[in-house]
């Protein structure tokens, strides 16, 4: 049997991954949830089409949303996290004992469901005490928060379909009420690479840039994303993402990690220069 | 005929055509789109190949006997009119043959001032003479509501020898007269009743909606199926309750094209059909949606989105709640520049920002997740824009001194005059905000020191100022002393 998921990353190039089976696929009131398993990867999530992660490779977007801004703010208590339904930035956060509160806010629950049943490798830790899960809309749930957060996690889907609004300039000037004086925000930032995804990636870039004091990009490779380039935005109200980054620090912590170490977290915010100028563009 | 509301005669037929394969030795010209490859790449093949021509099959909208007979039959039933007529050139057009299918020149008809400039462009073209009755005016919001019942009665009997009433239902901030009364009131002297609801499309089709023109008996009603109704731009209804079928057509074609557009006219087919069988279903979901804008943009504070409450069993006798009309004075900005902050920095474009009000229109191409996003922008303007509100003026209604009736004005011999100089002179020609398009000053107004304030005071917050000969709006015409 030969049987494959196709992912269109343009209109002229794809990936194919070969499925062993496919193990879940549902219908929500937002999208289509499926889940399959294949031998490269392991098993893999995808919503609408789009690939969201795979058990492969989801480490390196995950410690890199994470254990960047923690290696960079002293004091985190509370967290929300925006989207991130399959669980992979909790597992990450529950890693810290400092924080006492981690909001998860999902617009779709049947993400979440899914994903606790047939990827316990990112779902495991969404039992956590210190996690309470809110199905909201993300737009709407922070547009009421003042001043709370120490850190906001914006782990969304593409700015086309239930994520749309998590792009948005008005989503990000909520982000900045909703944190404390000395809070920052860490968003998915899409791909520089391919025109489409470079353009959303601006655009994500000028709305932030407009609604905060600092605000740097960084990178990761990510395998099964369009291109493997993928770029994060640390924006923050105080502390900037190299001079008050510790490594001593969050060395001691002796976290184990696959991706992120502390020369990672410095190189990362050096980015190449075509992306530099895609980025200045907007400033 | 007894067709049922599943048919669409138009719709049918054009597919009927399509499938003949037909050689097109007439108009137009672009032949199924093929004589014009750009136009045919940017709107779609299946779009040209039905912009055809009137024909014996597709039947002909200036004199109807077959597929246009039968879709407007439709249409009528589905509004409980006697007679539908599909409209190609604008709810302006329905508006202009209400008015000349009921006066001609030199007779009366009394109306509220806040009428869309349709109405009054209709008196410059048959002469008729405006008996205008002064909309109730809410001084919180600043705008002009509807009729009291009262003021016209006193029109009426004023006037009795008036031809009609013209009614707003509702105005475009969703505001409704006791349609139902003036209506009665209106019969009792023999006046016909003219009703512009270019905004009450769905009332015809709501629970819980106000009264819709032809349910209390007026005798025409001009409906933009292109606003709330979902056809396409241009396409619009005029429903006849009272008068002849073959003079009101003949009214129409004074003005109309003879070639109608196949798009517009299966538009309004296929949309009567789909608001025939879903419309409950579609108005309720979109009241829905306007209650929770409603009460998460009240709970931003600083801004009042305005609803049922207001209703006070007179000039506003009811409220339409698909409406999402929000005042924004109290933040310190006026209402067309929190219009133009959310398009310039939000990407939302909203229907139209007045003085001190936004109105935001809602429909049933509307998402959840889109009304987060404006709620949550307007949250954002609120937090980085607020100021204090001194200073703002009030939008209050200015009471007309009409001099000379509008066609006798528009008409007379006039010069330009720059705005500094016009006060006290006879107005000439329109001045208006667009939208909503209502008439700050109308042909045959005298120039009061008010008006000029607010035509100031309009320009510096950014309105987009129409209607007069010079296009900066630095000078209008006035009649020649
Ligand atoms: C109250 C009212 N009447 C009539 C019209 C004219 O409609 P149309 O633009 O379809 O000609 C409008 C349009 O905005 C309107 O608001």
């Amino acid at each position: 049997m030969d049987l494959w998921f196709t992912e269109k990353h343009t209109d002229n190039v794809k990936l194919s991954i070969k499925v062993d089976r496919q193990v879940y696929s549902a219908q929500s009131e937002f999208q289509r949830i499926d889940i399959f398993d294949s031998l490269e990867f392991g098993r893999f999530l995808t919503l609408d089409g789009y690939m969201m992660l795979t058990e492969k490779d989801e480490f390196i977007y995950h410690e890199m949303i994470v254990h960047v801004p923690m290696a960079i703010l002293p004091q985190v208590n509370k967290v929300l996290v925006i989207g991130g339904g399959d669980g992979g930035a909790v597992r990450e956060l529950v890693r810290y004992p400092e924080i006492q509160q981690i909001d998860l806010v999902e617009i779709d629950a049947q993400v979440i469901e899914a994903c606790k049943k047939y990827l316990p490798q990112t779902a495991a830790k969404l039992d956590d005490p210190r996690v309470t899960i809110h199905e909201a809309d993300g737009l709407k749930f922070v547009r009421s928060k003042k001043d709370e957060y120490d850190l906001i996690i914006v782990d969304s889907t593409d700015p086309f379909g239930p994520g749309e609004g998590l792009f948005t300039k008005e989503f990000y000037g909520n982000c900045f009420k909703a944190l404390t004086e000395t809070g920052a925000m860490v968003n998915q930032h899409e791909s520089p690479f391919y025109p489409v995804d470079a353009i959303a990636m601006q655009r994500a870039h000028k709305r932030i840039v407009d609604s905060f004091p600092i605000s740097r990009v960084y990178q990761a490779h990510i395998p099964t994303y369009p291109s493997g380039h993928w770029l994060f935005g640390f924006a923050s109200k105080h502390y900037h993402p190299l001079q008050d980054f510790d490594a001593q620090k969050w060395k001691a912590r002796n976290l184990k990690t696959r991706y992120y170490n502390d020369k990672i977290h410095v190189g990362a915010f050096a980015l190449p220069n075509y992306v530099k100028l895609l980025l200045e563009e907007m400033e | 005929m007894n067709l049922s509301q599943e048919r669409a005669p138009v719709l049918e037929a054009l597919n009927r055509y399509k499938a003949m394969r037909v050689v097109p030795f007439d108009v137009p010209g672009h032949k199924r789109g093929k004589g014009n490859r750009e136009l045919t790449d940017f709107l779609g093949e299946k779009c040209l190949t039905v912009d055809v021509n009137s024909m014996k099959p597709l039947d002909n909208l200036c004199h109807p006997v077959s597929v246009i007979k039968e879709a407007e039959e439709l249409a009528a039933e589905a509004f409980g009119a006697k007679h539908a007529f599909f409209m190609v050139n604008g709810t302006t057009s329905a508006v202009q043959s209400m008015v000349m299918s009921a006066c001609k020149r030199g007779e009366k008809i009394i109306m509220p001032r806040n009428v869309h400039r349709s109405a009054i462009n209709a008196l410059i073209l048959s002469g008729a003479i405006p008996i205008y009755v002064n909309p109730g005016v809410n001084h919180e919001l600043g705008i002009s509501l509807g009729m009291s019942v009262a003021d016209v009665k006193q029109a009426i009997l004023e006037n009795p020898d008036a031809k009609a009433v013209l009614i707003n239902n509702p105005t475009y901030y969703g505001i409704c007269s006791n349609l139902k009364a003036i209506t009665e009131l209106a019969h009792q002297h023999n006046m016909l009743v003219l009703v512009d609801e270019a905004h009450g499309t769905h009332f015809y089709f709501g629970e819980g909606l106000p009264a819709s023109a032809m349910s209390v008996g007026a005798d025409m009603a001009a409906v933009s199926m292109h606003k709330s109704g979902g056809s396409l731009t241009q396409s619009s209804l005029l429903l006849v309750n009272g008068l002849s079928e073959g003079y009101v057509r003949q009214i129409i074609n004074l003005t109309q094209t003879t070639s109608g557009s196949y798009l517009l006219i299966s538009s309004l087919d296929i949309s009567r059909r789909n608001l025939a069988l879903r419309g409950r279903a579609i108005f309720e979901k979109v009241a829905q949606m306007a209650e929770y804008a409603r009460a998460e943009i009240n709970q931003i504070g600083g801004y009042y989105a305005y609803g049922r409450e207001l209703i006070n069993g007179d000039s506003i006798y009811d409220f339409d709640r698909t409406k999402l009309s929000v005042l924004t004075r109290d933040i310190g900005l006026a209402g067309i520049e929190v219009y133009d902050i959310l398009r310039d920095e939000y990407d939302i474009q909203i229907e139209f920002g007045d003085i001190g009000n936004i109105l935001a229109y809602l429909s049933i191409g509307d998402r959840i997740m889109d009304l987060e996003r404006l709620v949550s922008a307007l949250s954002e303007i609120k937090r980085r824009y607020a100021k204090d509100r001194t200073g703002m003026l009030s939008q209050e209604y200015i009471r007309p001194e009409v001099i000379l009736a509008p066609q006798e004005a528009f008409y007379a011999a006039s010069e330009s005059t720059r705005l500094e100089d016009s006060l006290g002179r006879i107005c000439g020609e329109f001045v208006m905000c667009y939208p909503p398009g209502i008439p700050i000053l109308a042909p045959g107004e005298k120039v009061t020191a008010k008006v000029l304030e607010y035509i100031q005071y309009a320009k510096e917050k950014g309105c987009f100022l129409t209607g007069t000969q010079d296009s900066h709006v630095n000078a209008i015409q006035t009649v020649k002393e």
